[in-house]
């Protein structure tokens, strides 16, 4: 930009000199072109010489995917490429390529960046959705042979990894005792810090602690599980259980918790406020009986997000509660497992059977935490009209 | 190069709903057009009709003909990207692009059309703001940004980055109604100014507005709430204020109701 | 009333004002102000414990180490004198994660221009909602996915890219399973871009009408719009979602611990195994250390707790600023 400032600043006193009577000669004239003949290079005709634009037939685009994935498909049976990954990046080039050169002759340079533009839209829309429905797709066709009650009502005591058999209900038991202590934990703390930051807070230490949650919302979940090694086990001795790994899992959740809760107060119209205190209630019951039930159905949204995200944590619980193969109740004293443990353990063991377990396991896991989200957001939506969004 | 606008049983939908209904009219070149009536009488939606911007709002929709001069601006092949550009608007809202200096609003459709040289961007920038009688007040800030400028300016400098593509027609829908009284008459001089170079067609709520920068004036109007809106009259703007063939208009011009 | 006007300011509104002798009447509010206040303090103090408590473990390791921390290339923390650096591991996280950025956020931003701009109304919403479940699958299931699925399936791809840019020693590959650096930068691309995408769209649709309008009626097609407003518009929210996505890429554990085949060695080639990360090395040498190979894990954790603690501050600010700037 540095260099029109200059151009602009030499070239200004000339021209608004000169510039005086050519306005007043370019008000009558129509296009104002009058003037183009004292430069070199004068302005252009811009205006089309009509409205028409030579377009592709409409069945264009189908077919150019079509004829795409067509070339993709036959390089790679000719060629021998053994991956569809890359037959599919051929088809994709290929696809982008055509297009453009096609619109180019067709319709113009314009025209064709545009259409260019959408197709690699288009593209990575599709390049994005692969991997992830078939993350989904492998998950559930090959874990479903592995769920059954037996599979959901059974430890693994006694059964050597390459045995078949054998189930996860001790994991189960550790992650929902472990999910459940760090919200104990988690979610007083998170609510009561969301109601500082917006009904009390002022000034500089509301700024510090509304970057740290940010900032903390960023902690590596192995970094957590460190911390709560190097000071409770460590340090105060303890040993590991499920409790450790959910004073780990607690400082994960924390900040998710403050900033949905944030968010749902921020809603709550301040009328609302203003109504209960000009009837004489205290500050403090006003947040709790107006302000607090007025967002509770966001809340509970945002509660219920956080918990699903920590449900699937694994690293913290490798380094705090260490894993085990048998039923353990008491999440306070001795080692437990937990779902993502589990997966990786037997993942870890590398047999057929012991994979087995593991895609059962991940199943059994996913639909837990979908379940979970999809109960919140059906809570979030529920509740949206009352909380006026 | 200004151009006749030929307007033949328009019909404009919002999904299902028909906002409005079998509209035909004609707008002189070289001259404002202004057009007026009740809020949600359908004047700025067929404003919008007549550079194809109505179809942009998700379930837009539109049957009929508008033709400029000799082509129809929905007919089949027609790019309505060129109809844009040939057609310019300016909005409610003075809407600088605010990312971009003054200068670079001003040629910003150009730049789109070409290349062009520093020297040709450079005339098109000073003619454009003069003839949007901005240039004195910008001329040693041109790379300063847009949005810097106080409303009536920022509007202004729409119409000049509007003129800089050489349109056939410029639209303006309620191109002061956010504007303080001195830069509307600002932009009403700047008005009678432009229709010696471009067909203007310009929607107002204001009548005194109406009555001072138009030549012709479209009374619009609807039935009920609900309703689709309809073309009541349209004459000269001095016949409308004065002798309007329609009851509707001489109530909504005296004030009766609306 | 001067007490009352005090208090019902809107959110934000604040306490402090209130005279003393209100608080002497309502010791409810004095409590549940007190508590509320102390939970925001505990959130700190929980901040700086976990640098204090990692610092000191760290320079227990740290002293004690005979090898340079930053620059030796083995990690033998268990023998006496311990011997290790994370020379390897800050290699391995930082191109992981930049390979992962690379890929994934050109392509967030394509996802997040089809939701906005591209997608007919419906389907735009059923993908914002798929984009959001997306991101709460576990990384373990990533992992799992990944060493099972993805691995063979990159075989393919990698002696092609040597067939054809085995030249440069970056993309050399030696048809061992892909279990190299390059296929964990995939793999997390993908576990980032559901992330970054949802970011970015949602400030891709916070674009001004008004803007888009402005530009259609000069005759803009519709990348014409987007490039004349749409990013410029949404520039600064792209680099803080793609930081707050390299910061997830650097500390993430099961899914490189489960594709990474690890070594302690930096290779020229990104294509043939070998390397490591942060949050890997902790999570596999974890079960075999003993006290001081666990400080000595616990020092590598500092390390990447200060990287992205670098990462993250640096995305938020970008985000605080571009805040004030709109507003």
């Amino acid at each position: 930009m540095s260099d029109t400032v200059k151009d602009l600043n030499g070239r200004t006193p000339a021209t608004a000199a000169t510039g005086k009577d050519g306005a007043a000669a370019d008000g009558g004239s129509p296009g104002g072109e009058g003037r183009n003949g004292k430069r070199s290079g004068s302005t252009r005709v811009l205006r089309p010489a009509t409205l028409k634009q030579p377009r592709l037939p409409r069945w264009a685009p189908a077919a150019l995917v079509a004829g795409s994935l067509g070339v993709g498909v036959l390089t790679g049976v000719l060629g021998g490429l053994e991956s569809r990954l890359q037959w599919g990046l051929i088809a994709a080039l290929v696809f982008v390529a055509a297009t453009f050169a096609v619109t180019t002759i067709v319709e113009g340079r314009r025209q064709a960046t545009d259409r260019l533009a959408a197709s690699l839209v288009w593209t990575s829309f599709v390049v994005a959705i692969l991997p992830l429905a078939s993350l989904l797709w492998e998950t559930i066709a090959r874990g479903i042979p592995g769920v059954s009650w037996y599979f959901l009502t059974h430890s693994m005591n006694g059964v050597l990894s390459w045995q078949e058999g054998g189930g996860i209900y001790h994991a189960l038991l550790g992650t929902v005792q472990q999910v459940l202590l760090a919200s104990v934990i988690a979610i007083p703390i998170g609510l009561l810090t969301a109601v500082y930051l917006v009904e009390y807070g002022r000034g500089r230490l509301a700024k510090t602690i509304t970057f740290f949650v940010d900032v903390m919302t960023g902690i590596p979940s192995i970094v957590a599980g460190l911390f709560v090694l190097s000071m409770w086990i460590m340090m105060l001795g303890f040993g590991y259980s499920g409790f450790a790994g959910a004073l780990a899992l607690s400082i994960l959740m924390m900040p998710i918790v403050v900033r949905s809760t944030e968010e749902m107060l921020k809603l709550v119209p301040g009328e609302l406020r203003e109504a209960s205190l000009a009837l004489g209630v205290p500050k403090w019951r006003t947040i709790l009986k107006v302000v607090l039930p007025t967002a509770i159905g966001g809340i509970t949204t945002g509660v219920m997000l956080a918990l699903a995200r920590i449900a699937g944590e694994t690293a913290p619980i490798i380094l705090l509660v260490f894993g085990s193969n048998m039923i353990n109740s008491n999440p306070f004293e001795g080692a437990q497992s937990s779902l993502p443990l589990f997966v990786y353990e037997q993942w870890a063991f590398g047999t057929e059977s012991a994979y087995d377990r593991a895609w059962a396991a991940a199943l059994v896991l996913i639909a837990f935490i979908m379940i979970l989200n999809l109960v919140a957001r059906g809570i979030a939506r529920w509740k949206a009209p009352k909380t006026g969004r | 190069m200004a151009k006749r606008i030929d307007v033949t049983g328009l019909t404009a939908f919002y999904g299902a709903h028909r906002a409005i209904d079998d509209i035909s009219m004609h707008v002189e070149p070289r001259s404002v057009t202004a057009f007026i009536g009740p809020s949600g009488c359908g004047k700025s939606t067929f404003l919008r009709t007549l550079n194809r911007m109505h179809e942009v709002t998700p379930g837009g929709r539109v049957e009929g003909q508008v033709m400029l001069d000799n082509e129809d601006l929905y007919g089949p092949g027609v790019d309505p990207v060129q109809v844009r550009r040939t057609i310019g608007m300016v909005f409610q809202r003075p809407n600088p692009f605010p990312t971009m200096s003054i200068y670079d609003n001003v040629v910003a459709g150009l730049k789109l059309n070409g290349k062009f040289s520093r020297a040709e961007l450079d005339d098109v920038v000073e003619k454009n703001l003069r003839g949007a009688n901005l240039w004195n007040e910008v001329k040693d800030r041109l790379n300063k940004p847009g949005s810097g400028l106080s409303g009536g300016q920022q509007q202004r400098l729409c119409i000049a980055r509007a003129t800089s593509v050489e349109p056939d027609v410029l639209l303006m829908d309620e191109p002061c109604s956010a504007l303080d009284p001195i830069s509307t008459l600002a932009i009403e001089d700047l008005i009678s100014q432009l229709k010696s170079r471009f067909t203007i067609v310009i929607v107002t709520h204001n009548m005194q507005q109406a009555a001072r920068v138009s030549e012709r004036t479209a009374f619009f109007n609807l039935a009920a709430v609900g309703q689709p809106g309809k073309l009541i009259e349209i004459d000269t703007t001095d016949k409308i204020f004065s002798n309007p063939t329609q009851q509707a208009t001489e109530d909504y011009i005296s004030g009766r109701f609306g | 009333m001067p007490a009352i006007q005090t208090d019902s300011s809107p959110p934000g509104g604040g306490l402090e004002p209130e005279p003393r002798r209100t608080s002497a009447v309502r010791p409810g509010d004095r409590i549940f102000s007190g508590l509320s206040k102390g939970a925001g303090i505990t959130l700190l103090v929980i901040m700086a414990a976990i640098a204090v408590f990692l610092s000191i473990r760290a320079a227990v390791a740290i002293e004690a180490n005979d090898g340079n921390f930053l620059t030796t290339f083995e990690w033998d923390a268990n023998a006496s004198p311990p011997y290790f650096g994370i020379a390897v591991l800050l290699f391995g996280t930082v191109v992981s994660s930049v390979i992962a950025m690379v890929l994934a956020v050109p392509v967030a931003v394509g996802i997040a221009l089809f939701i906005s701009h591209y997608a007919p109304r419906r389907v735009a919403g059923i993908l914002g909602y798929v984009v959001d479940l997306l991101a709460a699958v576990p990384s373990i299931i990533y992992g799992l996915w990944g060493a099972l699925f993805l691995v063979p399936q990159m075989t393919g791809l990698y002696s092609w890219l040597d067939q054809f840019l085995g030249w440069t020693g970056v993309f050399a590959y030696d048809n061992t399973p892909a279990r190299s650096l390059m296929t964990v930068g995939i793999l997390l691309a993908i576990m980032i871009l559901p992330i970054i995408t949802s970011v970015t769209r949602e400030i891709f649709k916070q674009t001004p009408k008004a803007h888009e309008e402005a530009a259609l009626a000069l005759g803009a097609t519709r990348w014409e719009v987007i490039r004349m407003t749409v990013l410029p518009f949404g520039r600064s929210g792209v680099i803080s979602a793609s930081m707050l996505g390299l910061g997830r890429a650097l500390g993430e554990t099961m899914a490189v611990a489960t594709v990474l085949s690890p070594a302690f060695l930096i290779n020229i080639s990104l294509l043939e195994s070998g390397g490591g990360t942060f949050a890997q090395n902790i999570a596999s040498q974890f079960k075999e250390a003993g006290s001081m190979g666990r400080d000595a894990l616990i020092a590598s954790g500092l390390v990447l707790f200060l990287l992205t603690l670098l990462v993250n501050g640096a995305a938020r600010l970008i985000i605080a600023r571009r805040k004030e700037f709109t507003s």
